[in-house]
């Protein structure tokens, strides 16, 4: 008879215990999720530029779609042609292969593509309204990426000096969790081959070990792509982007510092179409190590716009480092299970 | 009758006996061949000669249905082992074995959905290697935890095989040190399902703002839960219904108001999130909105089927409401994974191909051949006796 009580009032505490912690586990959320971004305790603060780190600077207005920094791309990498099934028909029943590169977006064969917005009658160049734009899309380097924060071996990286994100495809498992999670849809991974890899701009780490320019900086005849320290890159861009149209400027080539790959002469030229303030990722996300000007808005020009200031990884590394601290949390909850399980299991005989 | 743990003592398991090759195995067994096929196209060509997966959706239905839903159907074994050894509720103790059982196959075919998915899996070990470890990613968490949980899973159906060969000394030895892998059995789960949900607030954006939440990690421990007590009620009534074996109602009822709990705290609190985060519009008529209605809808049903006591003693209400459930939690995860994302720079579009899809039938075919032979091979189904029928 006492044994029925004792187990009524255990089942009754079992019962209240797992409605009040069910109650607290409720009102824990919602104070989570209630709190303001900034006073959000979960969130981890981000991470900063290092000083030295570098970048490309890509000016939309400078560009003239002459696409020499995709094949400049293509031969430095030693990366093979990429050809679109629009652009296979003429040549693709001689029995060889076709060789029209012809890429029209990021790819495992392709890291850096010219892309092109156009409007209307697409006569006046970059004018949102009848007219067409350039962008260049390739790794922007972010301050806090995205990829470095989900890779679960390593094989994305930041150089700790330059801030190059790199890739070691001998460590990668081909999760393709950074393919998902950039917020720029950078790295791609060849799906057509069986031993596929990963790929993405590393900014030509190779050539800058030589003190050499990226493939694309060096090419680049009008200076639409400037190499340089992103600290120095960011103040040309917001120069740039102060002029007024009919303004006499001085646009630089290569390296804006003029050290990397020789110094270089520049052009002096008008600014033909006002600049838009904005400087593409010289905020998003956490900022970025290239950044772009251009006069058309960038959510035009197919670039994420409307996104957070702060890195998606500030959040996602902060829930699960305050919930794995130290492993603390889960060390007292294996605690509490042991205790509950060892006692429990006692009196089953059985197993 | 008591509760109380001791008094279900000597609960015996009996192997279910009778053939091996009825047409339901032959036809997982044919399902599990053709998947079999396409693998080799796989691996020999690459992941498009099977799939559509693309850069823009690099994770399809291997990732979304064979690993995240899959192993949420592996949840049965983590939420009786709760009810059963740390809440102490011995009523429970005829389900553990079916459940962990049906567990490691969930878990145990979710690692092998990795391994296909995964486009370098020749260097899948690095996971597992400390040098390479890079502690800021949710999914080395989950997948040292999965892992681990695996290996968990062996050990605590070990008994079944060790009883089945009569290796009596070892079973003995085991039942000693089994309340550490118990504990374990309850901890690992709670953290990797939890830490499915934090994978996905790393995508940001391109979660639509009706699913994306600093509460995916809620969120998904509850569907995990509630997914778990519905597999358990669901495979017990089918067990029944094919096995000839009589019901196992009156446990089953207690589960199913742990079910309404659940699922009742999900739909409020996925409701609260949403006000809190100024994204209550979007349910009307935003993009993906019907996709959430469609998820609630499911959910709502399933829970209001058990409100009525008397429904929670029915088996045809329970199997109903346990569906609606599966179905709920199923499609909350794919509303996550796949239908609520939209890549970064598009358009892209997937859709899964035929060849996709027929993987993961053999997947799920395979874990269902595997589990008919277990419980007709090994004592898994607890013993019928005349008092319970």
């Amino acid at each position: 008879m006492s044994k029925n009580k004792t187990s009524v009032s255990r089942r009754g505490f079992l019962r209240n215990a797992v409605k009040g912690s069910a109650a607290a586990a409720a009102a824990a959320c919602t104070t989570v999720v209630a709190a303001p971004p900034e006073a959000n305790a979960l969130v981890r603060p981000p991470k900063p530029l290092p000083p030295d780190a570098v970048g490309l600077l890509y000016d939309s207005t400078l560009c003239i779609g002459c696409k020499a920094c995709v094949t400049a791309c293509k031969e430095v990498n030693h990366m093979p042609p990429d050809v679109g099934p629009a652009q296979q028909g003429w040549n693709a029943g001689g029995g060889d292969k076709p060789i029209y590169d012809s890429p029209v977006e990021l790819s495992a064969k392709t890291l850096n593509v010219i892309k092109a917005y156009s409007h209307g009658t697409g006569a006046t160049k970059d004018a949102a309204e009848n007219g067409f734009a350039f962008i260049k899309r390739q790794c922007l380097h972010c301050a806090d990426p995205s990829c470095v924060s989900v890779c679960p071996v390593s094989a994305m990286t930041k150089d700790a000096k330059t801030g190059i994100v790199n890739h070691d495809p001998s460590a990668c498992i081909g999760c393709r969790y950074c393919v998902l999670s950039c917020p720029f849809g950078v790295p791609k991974y060849d799906y057509n081959d069986a031993f596929g890899e990963i790929k993405k701009c590393q900014l030509c780490k190779q050539q800058l070990a030589k003190n050499e320019l990226p493939g694309c900086a060096d090419v680049c005849p009008t200076g639409a792509t400037l190499f340089g320290r992103t600290e120095d890159l960011k103040a040309e861009a917001r120069r740039r982007t102060a002029l007024k149209v009919g303004e006499h400027t001085h646009y630089p080539r290569g390296d804006i510092a003029g050290k990397v790959g020789g110094p270089r002469s520049g052009h002096e030229k008008l600014v033909e179409a006002a600049y838009q303030t904005h400087i593409y990722g010289e905020k998003e996300l956490g900022g970025t190590q290239c950044l772009a000007v251009s006069a058309v808005p960038f959510d035009k020009l197919n670039l994420p716009t409307n996104v957070p200031e702060n890195g998606y990884p500030t959040l996602s590394e902060g829930i699960q480092h305050t919930l794995y601290a130290g492993m603390i949390a889960p060390a007292t909850v294996f605690a509490g299970l042991a205790y509950l399980a060892h006692r429990n299991t006692k009196n089953h005989t059985d197993e | 009758m008591s509760s109380q743990a001791h008094e279900h003592h000597g609960h015996e398991h009996q192997a279910l006996g009778g053939r091996v090759l009825t047409l339901p195995f032959l036809i997982c067994a044919a399902l599990v061949a053709v998947a079999g096929v396409i693998l080799f196209q796989r691996y020999t060509q690459g992941l498009a000669a099977a799939s559509n997966l693309n850069d823009g959706y690099p994770w399809g239905i291997w990732v979304a249905i064979d690993v995240v839903i899959g192993s949420a159907f592996g949840c049965a074994g983590y939420v009786i082992a709760l009810l059963c050894y740390i809440l102490n509720r011995g009523e429970y103790h005829p389900l553990v074995r079916p459940a962990v059982l049906a567990s490691l196959f969930g878990y145990g075919l979710a690692g092998l959905a990795v391994l296909v998915d995964l486009g370098r899996y020749w260097n899948f070990y690095h996971m597992m290697l400390p040098w390479y470890a890079q502690p800021n990613s949710v999914m080395l968490e989950v997948g040292l935890c999965v892992a681990t949980y695996t290996l968990v899973l062996v050990v605590e159906f070990a008994p079944a095989f060790l009883e089945r060969f009569g290796i009596e000394g070892l079973r003995a030895k085991l039942n000693r040190v089994l309340w550490v892998f118990i504990a374990l059995g309850v901890l690992l789960p709670t953290m990797h399902q939890s830490s499915l949900g934090t994978m996905m607030v790393i995508v940001g954006h391109k979660l639509s703002p009706l699913w994306q939440s600093q509460m995916l990690p809620v969120f998904f421990l509850l569907t995990a839960i509630l997914m778990g007590f519905a597999i358990v009620v669901w495979e017990s009534v089918m067990a029944s219904l094919n096995f000839r074996r009589p019901m196992e109602t009156p446990v089953l009822s207690k589960l199913a108001g742990l079910m309404l709990v659940v699922a009742s705290l999900f739909v409020v609190l996925r409701f609260v999130d949403l006000i809190v985060r100024g994204q209550i519009g979007q349910i009307f008529g935003g993009p993906q909105s019907g996709w959430f209605v469609a998820e609630m809808a499911l959910m709502i049903s399933g829970l209001v089927l058990l409100i009525p006591k008397a429904n929670r003693n029915r088996s045809r209400a329970l199997f109903l409401s346990a569906s609606l459930l599966l179905a709920a939690g199923i499609l909350y995860r794919l509303n996550v994974y796949l239908i609520g994302f939209t890549p970064a720079v598009g358009p892209w579009h997937y859709f899964p191909s035929v060849k996709e899809i027929m993987v993961t039938v053999g997947v799920f075919a395979l874990e269902i051949a595997l589990y008919l032979l277990f419980v007709k091979k090994l004592p898994v189904m607890h013993a019928v006796h005349p008092e319970h029928g």
